[in-house]
């Protein structure tokens, strides 16, 4: 069975190495070769997958490996090229090739029309190896040559539409912002070699209580690092936005579901780390929650539609790292697999609104689609009431697991964030469905005429999407704090959690976690009526109607406080600005003070070493007459000279 | 005055002080060859006279003065070989116009 675990890697590289040498040769069947390469990895996953979760032998509860051949083989330093495969990664394998074969098969009716569709499918190929890697590797270096191999294929296709100019700076941006986390991350990775002289992950788990505290901590923290540049957290969470400028598919499977998630992959994978460095624990608590805020609150005025989805992707990973870093790890995992799926969801169907209004992504320009694209509009519906946590679906379950544990495990101030939190989420959702779906059409007119429901090959994922957006909680989730997906998790996480001290106490459904649930679940139901009161005109909710939109905002917001507040939110609390001041003026100044140094002081002593020896020999060039006598002369004066000195010193004596 | 060292060397050095200055003044390659060797000359006239007048090198001397001979010979030999292939090259027999050699 371990055998599978290569051929799950092997079967997209392969699709990525045909389609990019050959698709140009074919442009109209190139995603053919990926799509069914991405399909049978699919298939392989999923045997794999259920066999883990099954505890079938080989796995059975802590997993296996395959050590394919060492690596690096070098005289006290080996890195072999192992893979291995828990409940954990069985988990993401799930998220991963179910979602990135939806994302294909969507990917064939959005890219219909793009020239460049060979290089984009083996681009999203290559983006399924590399992430496959990521999930599956045994190893430190493994696992960063596929965390790199992420980063290169989000430039890749962020760029996708380089001659964009936008395109290609969001895509360098999201590169460079990535290189500050990895930078830390790959420090990390020496650290640990330097302390514990591995860099097979399993090995170095099963050592690590033998590192001193300080490093246990500086290691957590390099790593940690990394996993904020990857999952866009504060405060570098700002390449993340940008990113939607990519295709809409790309930024589904890459910026949504499944690359971001790699940061709290990362995190809970190294669970024996950071739960001996609890000091760390805080941090990223703090990190994840303020983060989830400050995002949340940015999502609020945005207007691009795909923008709101990726400010409200950047507030689901911090709620994920509040989950990790609160120690309730399984909780972590739940979302990040529930929100894989329905943010995906609603990244596609947001792609299918933008296909319908001719590329328009402005929603102030959009409106009253509901009636116009309906299988759209229904699995968006489904996406947003997922995410904003309305019972039974999936984003309820595991958000209210993440506030229940923050709550339990003595987070009062995470709970309370959290909790704010998900009440934002369900209203700027809801602000996205009203100005999307809801009121008049605020379309261009000549877009109007062309608006249609995307072809089958694009709403198909987007239905099979929602199914499992809506049901996946109830699935795995229930009952609470027992269900599969605790079953599956528990063998992976028990020991930190022993190791903390910390156990997971009995769910009371009539107790503390039905008050906190019923707490929050009142919070989002309000904040969904107040965003229908403000932005659902037209729809009509328990025959009630809400009436015309604009004069009820402005009168809200007309208030100073809302005012500056707004101001604010839309300028995204001004961290680009604050990025543009500190890194690219201050640091240009710096940047130019040491190029001025080197042009005048390094290069100006090297260059004036040329000269004075070009100028020497110019010079010293008369000498070398060519006339014999001079030579002669030269001759017969040193040998007076000679002379001169030995009668000298004979006459001294 | 004459059957003493010093004389002989005196004139040796007239000799070689003759020569040097017509190597270093003259112009004509000819005239600079006959100039070397009338410095070599004066060189195998002191290595003959203290030959004869400082008894431990009278064998050696006379030997020494033969090499010289011999040498100052395959000199003046090459020497005006040079100076006639130079001369068909340039038609010119002094040496301050054959600087083209310089660069």
């Amino acid at each position: 069975m371990t055998s599978l675990l290569p051929l799950i890697l092997i079967l997209p590289l392969a699709g990525f190495a045909l389609t990019g040498l050959l698709g140009r040769r074919f442009p109209h069947s190139a995603h053919n070769i990926a799509l069914w390469a991405v399909a049978a990895s699919w298939a392989v996953a999923s045997v794999v997958a259920a066999a883990i979760l099954s505890g079938a032998e080989p796995f059975g509860e802590h997993g296996a490996g395959i050590t394919l051949w060492t690596w690096i083989p070098a005289a006290g330093f080996n890195a072999e090229m192992a893979l291995y495969a828990d409940s954990l990664t069985a988990c993401l394998l799930i998220v991963v090739t179910s979602i990135g074969l939806l994302v294909h098969i969507y990917s064939v009716g959005y890219m219909a029309h793009d020239p460049g569709r060979w290089r984009f499918f083996s681009y999203l190929n290559l983006f399924m190896f590399s992430m496959l890697l990521l999930v599956l590797a045994d190893n430190f270096l493994l696992l960063f040559a596929g965390w790199e191999l992420v980063g290169l294929c989000s430039y890749l296709l962020i760029g996708f539409w380089y001659p964009r100019r936008s395109a290609a700076e969001a895509a360098k941006k999201a590169f460079l912002v990535n290189r500050v986390g990895d930078m830390g991350f790959a420090l990390g990775i020496m650290a640990i070699w330097f302390q514990l002289g591995t860099s097979s992950m399993r090995d170095a788990f099963a050592r690590f209580d033998q590192v001193p505290h300080e490093w246990q901590i500086a290691i957590a923290l390099l790593l940690f690092c990394g996993a904020v540049g990857k999952s866009a957290q504060f405060p570098l969470h700002v390449w993340l936005p940008d990113a939607m400028e990519g295709p809409t598919p790309v930024s589904a499977l890459i910026h949504a579901a499944t690359m971001v998630n790699a940061g709290v992959y990362l995190v809970a994978r190294c669970s024996p780390i950071f739960g001996a460095a609890s000091e760390v624990m805080v941090v990223v608590a703090a990190i994840g929650i303020f983060t989830a805020i400050l995002a949340a609150s940015i999502a609020f005025t945005q207007n691009d539609i795909k923008r709101v989805l990726a400010y409200s992707t950047v507030s689901q990973l911090g709620y994920m790292f509040a989950a990790l870093g609160v120690g309730a790890w399984t909780a972590a995992i739940f979302h990040l697999m529930s929100h894989g799926f329905f943010k995906g969801l609603l990244f596609l169907c947001s792609g299918s609104v933008i296909h319908a209004c001719g590329d328009e992504q402005d929603m102030r320009h959009m409106g009253g689609l509901w009636r116009r694209i309906p299988a759209t509009y229904l699995t968006m519906l489904v996406g947003a009431i997922a995410i904003a946590g309305v019972p039974p679906l999936a984003g309820f379950f595991s958000k209210d697991e993440i506030l229940s544990g923050a709550y339990k495990n003595g987070f009062y101030w995470v709970w309370g964030i959290g909790f704010v939190v998900a009440g934002m989420t369900a209203f700027y959702m809801f602000r996205l469905m009203g100005l999307t779906f809801w009121g008049r059409s605020r379309l261009d007119p000549e877009k109007d005429r062309h608006v249609h429901e995307s072809p089958l090959s694009m709403t198909g994922p987007l239905i099979l999407l929602a199914i499992p957006a809506a049901l996946l909680g109830l699935g795995i989730g229930w009952p609470p704090e027992s269900g599969w997906v605790h079953q599956w998790l528990a063998p992976v996480f028990e020991p930190t959690l022993a190791a903390a001290g910390q156990h997971e106490a009995a769910y009371e459904l009539f107790g503390l976690d039905g008050a906190l649930a019923l707490v929050t679940t009142s919070l989002v139901a309000v904040a969904i009526l107040v965003a229908w009161r403000l932005f659902g005109v037209d729809i009509p909710v328990l025959g009630l109607r809400a009436e015309g939109r604009p004069e009820r905002v402005r009168s809200i917001s007309a208030a100073p406080i809302m005012r500056s507040l707004y101001r604010g939110s839309a300028a995204k609390w001004w961290f680009d600005d604050i990025n543009d001041f500190l890194f690219v003026r201050l640091g240009g100044r710096l940047a130019a003070g040491v190029f001025w140094f080197d042009r005048v002081v390094i290069d100006g002593a090297v260059n004036g070493i040329g000269t004075a020896t070009a100028a020497a020999g110019l010079r010293l060039r008369r000498v070398q007459t060519g006339r014999v006598q001079n030579y002669a002369l030269g001759i017969a004066l040193g040998l007076l000279a000679m002379m001169a000195g030995y009668l000298l010193i004979a006459v001294v004596r | 005055m004459s059957g003493s060292l010093d004389s002989y060397l005196i004139l040796s050095g007239i000799l070689f002080a003759i020569g040097a200055f017509g190597f270093l003044a003259r112009r004509n390659a000819i005239s600079m060859l006959m100039s070397i060797e009338l410095m070599l000359n004066a060189v195998n006239l002191t290595i003959v006279a203290f030959g004869a007048f400082v008894e431990p090198l009278s064998g050696h001397a006379s030997v020494i003065a033969l090499l010289v001979v011999a040498v100052a010979a395959a000199e003046a030999t090459v020497g005006l070989a040079i100076v006639l292939a130079i001369y068909r090259n340039r038609r010119t027999p002094l040496v301050d116009e054959y600087h083209e050699m310089q660069q």
